[in-house]
């Protein structure tokens, strides 16, 4: 119940639209009621009674009660629909707002699939109980009041007899209700199962096929598709068994009426246009009790639906401005880490003791193992998450005193795993500042060495990439992402490993035009290469979120720690090739793998 | 969209990587009705035809039951109520309820009956469909997204399902029904009954052109709504690239722009749909007033009882939810005729490599492969491939070297027969692998591709898909050997951590291990590596040369590496340019012949020397 009436707040700007909707839904029901008290005048007045000028009249009637219904009949569903649209447009935009906001750490534990079921499904959901489940639930008050005031003044012993049958028949549609429910949802339940196996099956073919696994495949998805068959039929067995049922006991009901009317009548208690309209009357408050399993089922589910949408609007964001953030209005780069901790949730802590120092121009190479923490330190920079102990600096203002927006702006980013929407080359790489000229698109591409291919493609910039576009290969997306970053212009630029695809003599080709780039800015790199990371001004090694060696190429050499032993492995084998013995590392030093 | 050009010259297709993936944004919703197809359909109901027999006959035997209702009403007032006889009053009472009773054990196995057979034909179309999926070869895969093929097995039958089950049954029963109450309302008045037909044309009117305009409204509904779909899925997945680029307030306008639009597309189609139920029913409000009209008159002249006037109305109240229900039938059968239609393109889609005829099983090899003058291209047009010969002896190591799109992972992929030669032929252990069982070659081959696929399922299933027999002891031993017991441990449930959407929770590093461990359990006699070792960063390559060192023993190898570290021990490597083999030779030789591996090598250690600055 609170959440419907939070629902219901949540419409308030809309009111009156669902006030006009009821109201016009009870003026149709009660228009409705007209019908058979027509039939009934017409047997009693016309027919038996034969007085033949009231025909005229009664047949425009019927005519006259048709047209009537059926401009309220358009004014409710229009007028419902409306308050239902504008509600879910509100809640929509609601929702998507706030998903724009919630941080890393949300969407580290939320499934895309399980929050796009919310935002169809449970949408959808809220918006049938708000522009038709309410609606037809107050009808089914005003029908029932109708009805039962009717018929008690028709004929109050007639009325009685007949709504014998009436619990009954309620009992089972409740009764079906509740069973049919559980058996629907485990069809929902099967079927994501089954889209799930399949999805994984299509998605992981290289896998299969290189495996020969496809017999254990068809196996696997013989056996959902068996249960979803057999969840299916379960349910539709409930159907069988329930609605066949409840038409007999409304049947029953009629035959009652018919039977006892009958007797009514040739004791002259009741007319005879009393008995057919009673008649009337007694099927339309079948069909309306027949509704309530129906009603109570999309109330329910539009109260499961409203939690969890509400669920969404209420999840705090863990990252947002403080009050009296500062807007940085210019930035020169300067990163500094003071005693960082940082632990991912409530987990062990991923980085312990954090002290960095990076001035304006300069560039910091992170190195170490994966899970070693590389990626968190430079998370922490823009702020994707919250320190446990410490400070985050950029030139001197603790990141959490600084508004996201103008923090963010001045950092360009470029992952890994890439991301490029659905959207025209161009538009990618314009995503961070879409009021980027051409010509600037272009430098970041050349700079990205991303032009040549870009300009390969079919229609160049043009081009749609992404989900709905062709496909790239991984380094070229990596290529576009960098450009993405470049393109925004930023005082710091993070590069998480994001060139691992791209091959060594093109990766070094980026990061000649990048050092030209990124002159007087600061950059911070990830990366598994050394010929990425040699001359970076610290090199930072990571050790299970600890520094355990910093220092620039040379010094780290000398002092033969891990950052030794990662050069010997890369490094030997150019001495080999080239002939050449720089770097003081002698050939016959040990060919890897050694040290454990 | 259409002006996309079909092809895409640049890059080459790569297993993986770099294809085309063609998305029409507008997928065709409705088709013309074709009767071929719909045959084709039908043809799924055959091994069920027993069961639709008795169906149909249960159909009969309840749409009888249903329209006798108003007929009883109709004597009961005629010949039992008005002329006051009660014994048979309780006769027709009795009747009624047989009638009900009747009715509801029929409708009870109808439904039952009916069900069973549809989700059974639904279940076999599917099974057929993702058996036909499971034959089709890469080539299928590279031209489509996967989405898209998902749709076909799910969106797609369940389309058919409205169809298949409860479409053609109730066509049926609105037939009858509809034949029914007119022969009953033409032998009980035909006049009254002609009368009452006065409003017929109207409602077919109604039906047919309004319903068209309703369609084609709420079909732009679904449009709007499927972009709306499309665009949130788009903006979860990428909602970090939104955050790091600061785009919320942009995207926000953006999607409040399509949100206003959904709304008021939908609006206009309620517009139209709105009206629709009040004109049927003020056109049956005429046609009631008709019959009133003429009825009572005929009434008053004595031509017909009160019973049969009432009859009559109720009759006519029944007229129009089957005629409403044809109409809907003839939406759905355009839709299924569209779902049909893809769900048949990917039935007939034949694999391009199977089983020959007379493939044979492929027994326990040694390892020898031969590459015999082979050729090849994906698009018919460009050749990838031309002319490659090599042999590789049981248990050697070969590399295979060369810029990005030289042809190294064609090779592969000819190799392990994901696609045809064009020209030439390719052995193992002398037999051309064309003339044998698909199953038996690649269970004998192991692959390790630069993009890892977790499946859902604990860490132990996901190594155990490498050998589904094998023992937790031989997959953990498996795990060690590779280095991936230690952060497996780590994990909160050890082995049997579950593993999320493609495996979500682990690193590219850690994804790479598991692979590892994959491979080398399932023992296989030719092992493919390809990039298998890029994502890794170098100290955990340390870890993993050894290994790998313990992976390539006394197995063929073929390893795509851009590390010498990998390449330098092979016993034979192979340089590709152009889809051509350059030079072939070991390390030490190709040093000495100061080719193109030379030249190869010394680029790039000539960017490791810039990148060093001037030392």
């Amino acid at each position: 119940m609170k959440t419907l009436a939070r629902l219901f707040r949540f419409g308030r700007p809309y009111r009156w639209l669902l006030v006009y909707g009821v109201t016009s839904m009870a003026v149709l029901s009660g228009i409705g009621m007209a019908r058979p008290y027509l039939t009934k005048l017409l047997i009693d007045l016309v027919i038996v009674g034969g007085q033949y000028r009231y025909l005229l009249w009664l047949s425009l009637a019927v005519v006259g009660v048709s047209a009537a219904r059926g401009i309220f009949n358009f004014l409710r569903q229009y007028l419902s629909h409306l308050y239902g649209q504008k509600v879910v447009y509100d809640l929509r935009n609601a929702l998507y707002e706030r998903l724009q906001y919630l941080s890393f750490s949300y969407y580290d534990t939320a499934q895309t699939g399980q929050l796009m079921s919310r935002l169809t499904g449970d949408v959808e959901a809220t918006r049938t109980f708000l522009s038709f489940g309410f609606i037809h639930m107050m009808d089914f008050f005003f029908m029932l009041s109708f009805v039962l005031v009717i018929l008690f003044s028709l004929d109050w012993r007639l009325t009685l007899a007949s709504l014998a049958a009436m619990p009954f028949l309620a009992v089972v549609v409740m009764f079906f209700d509740k069973r049919v429910r559980p058996a629907f949802s485990a069809i929902q339940q099967q079927l994501a199962v089954l889209t799930a196996t399949i999805q994984e099956n299509i998605t992981g073919v290289r896998v299969v096929k290189a495996f020969a696994r496809e017999s254990y495949e068809v196996e696997k998805f013989s056996r959902e598709n068996r249960e979803f068959f057999n969840k299916n039929v379960t349910a539709s067995n409930l159907w069988a068994t329930f609605i066949p049922l409840m038409d007999f006991v409304s049947g029953l009901s009629a035959t009652f009426v018919l039977w006892y009317g009958g007797r009514q009548y040739i004791h002259d208690a009741i007319s005879l246009g009393t008995l057919v309209a009673f008649t009337s009357y007694i099927w339309t408050l079948v069909w309306t009790t027949r509704d309530l399993g129906w009603l109570l089922n999309i109330l329910e589910q539009s109260v499961a639906s409203g939690e969890r949408l509400f669920e969404i609007l209420d999840t705090p964001s863990a990252i947002k401005d403080r009050p009296g953030a500062l807007e940085l209005a210019t930035v020169h780069g300067h990163v500094r880490f003071e005693k960082v901790s940082f632990s991912y949730g409530g987990e062990a802590p991923v980085l312990h003791d954090i002290n960095l120092d990076a001035p304006p121009g300069s560039m910091v190479a992170l190195l170490g193992t994966t899970g070693s923490g590389k990626t968190s330190i430079v998370d922490l920079i823009p702020r994707f998450y919250e320190v446990n102990a410490g400070r985050v600096l950029v030139d001197g203002h603790d990141v959490r005193q600084v508004t996201l927006a103008s923090l963010r702006r001045h950092i360009g980013l470029a992952l890994q795993e890439t991301f490029l929407f659905s959207a025209s080359i161009r538009e990618n790489i314009a995503y961070g500042r879409p009021d980027v000229t051409d010509e600037q698109v272009i430098v970041a591409a050349k700079a990205a060495q991303a032009h040549d291919f870009i300009m390969e493609l079919p229609n160049g910039y043009e081009t749609m990439v992404g989900e709905r576009g062709i496909g790239l290969s991984g380094g070229q997306k990596q290529r576009v992402a960098i450009a993405r970053a470049i393109a925004t212009d930023p005082r710091i630029l993070i590069l998480d490993d994001s060139t691992s695809s791209v091959d060594m003599e093109t990766e070094h080709l980026i990061h000649l035009a990048l050092r030209e780039v990124m002159r007087d800015r600061t950059t911070f790199v990830i990366a598994h290469r050394l010929s990425t990371v040699k001359h970076a001004d610290e090199i930072v090694v990571l050790e299970e979120g600890r520094i355990v060696e910093r220092g620039r190429h040379d010094e780290l050499l000398r002092s033969g720690g891990h950052y030794k032993r990662i050069y010997d492995v890369q490094f030997k084998d150019q001495e080999e090739v080239l002939g050449t013995a720089a770097g003081g590392s002698p050939a016959g030093s040990a060919e890897g793998g050694a040290d454990r | 969209m259409s002006d996309k050009p079909p092809a895409v010259a640049t890059p080459a297709p790569k297993a993986g990587t770099g294809r085309l993936k063609y998305d029409a944004d507008d997928e065709i919703l409705e088709r013309p009705f074709d009767r071929g197809q719909f045959q084709r359909l039908l043809s799924f109901l055959v091994p069920y035809k027993r069961p639709l027999v008795v169906t149909f006959l249960l159909m009969l035997v309840n749409s009888a039951a249903m329209l006798a209702g108003p007929y009883l009403m109709k004597t009961a007032i005629d010949q039992y109520i008005m002329p006051k006889n009660l014994a048979g009053l309780n006769l027709i009472a009795i009747i009624y309820i047989a009638v009900h009773f009747i009715s509801w054990i029929s409708a009870h196995y109808r439904v039952k009956i009916i069900s069973i057979v549809g989700q059974g034909v639904l279940a076999d179309l599917r099974h057929k469909l993702f058996d036909h999926i499971q034959k089709l070869s890469f080539r299928f895969f590279d031209g489509r997204p996967a989405g898209k093929i998902l749709v076909r097995l799910t969106n797609d039958v369940s389309a058919l399902n409205q169809l298949l089950t409860q479409g053609i049954i109730n066509t049926l029963t609105d037939v009858m029904t509809l034949i029914g109450i007119i022969v009953i309302i033409v032998s009980m008045h035909a006049r009254l009954a002609l009368i009452s037909f006065v409003t017929l044309p109207l409602l077919i009117l109604i039906a047919t052109r309004l319903r068209g305009v309703i369609r084609d409204r709420w079909r732009q509904v679904r449009r709007r709504l499927s972009m709306i779909n499309a665009h949130l899925n788009e903006t979860l997945q990428g909602v970090r690239v939104t955050q790091a680029f600061v785009r919320e307030k942009r995207n926000m306008a953006w999607f409040d722009g399509i949100n206003r639009d959904y709304v008021d597309t939908w609006m206009r189609a309620i517009r139209v749909d709105s009206i629709f139920g009040p004109l049927v029913e003020l056109t049956g409000a005429i046609g009631t007033m008709a019959v009133y009209w003429f009825g009572t008159n005929l009434l008053l002249k004595g031509g017909i009882s009160i019973g049969t006037l009432i009859a009559f109305t109720s009759y006519l109240g029944r007229f129009w939810q089957p005629i409403s229900n044809l109409s809907a039938f003839y939406n759905q059968l355009l839709v299924a005729m569209a779902s049909s239609e893809r769900v048949f393109e990917i039935l007939d889609t034949k694999p391009d490599v199977t089983d020959r005829p007379a493939a044979k099983t492929l027994p326990t090899i040694r390892g020898r492969v031969d590459f015999k003058d082979v050729s090849f291209s994906y698009d018919n047009e460009r050749e990838v491939l031309r002319d490659i010969n090599f042999s590789v002896e049981p248990g050697q190591t070969v590399a295979l070297v060369g810029h990005t799109g030289a042809g190294k992972t064609s090779i592969i992929n000819l190799l392990a027969r994901f696609y045809e030669t064009v020209d030439g032929r390719i052995e193992v252990d002398g037999v051309d692998i064309r003339q044998t069982t698909l199953v038996s070659l690649r269970s004998q081959f192991g692959l390790v591709l630069q993009d890892t696929f977790i499946f859902k399922g604990t860490v132990r299933e996901n190594i155990r898909y490498g050998r589904l027999d094998a023992t937790d002891e031989e997959i953990e031993e498996a795990a060690k050997a590779v280095h991936a017991h230690a952060f497996i441990a780590r994990m909160p449930q050890g082995y049997d951590t579950e593993l999320g959407e493609r495996g979500a929770r682990l690193s590219v590093g850690q994804k790479q291990l598991l692979s590892f461990a994959r491979a080398l359990l399932a023992d296989p006699r030719i092992l493919i590596l390809d990039e298998a070792t890029s994502s890794i960063d170098t100290e955990t390559e340390i870890l993993v040369q050894d290994a790998l060192r313990k992976l390539l023993e006394g197995r063929t190898s073929f390893v795509v590496a851009h590390r010498l570290s990998t390449i330098r021990g092979a016993d034979q490597i192979i340089v590709m340019e152009n889809g051509r083999i350059v030079e072939v030779g070991t390390h030490d030789s190709l040093m000495r012949d100061r080719g193109l591996y030379h030249s190869l090598l010394r680029a790039q250690f000539r960017t490791l020397e810039e990148a060093a600055g001037a030392e």
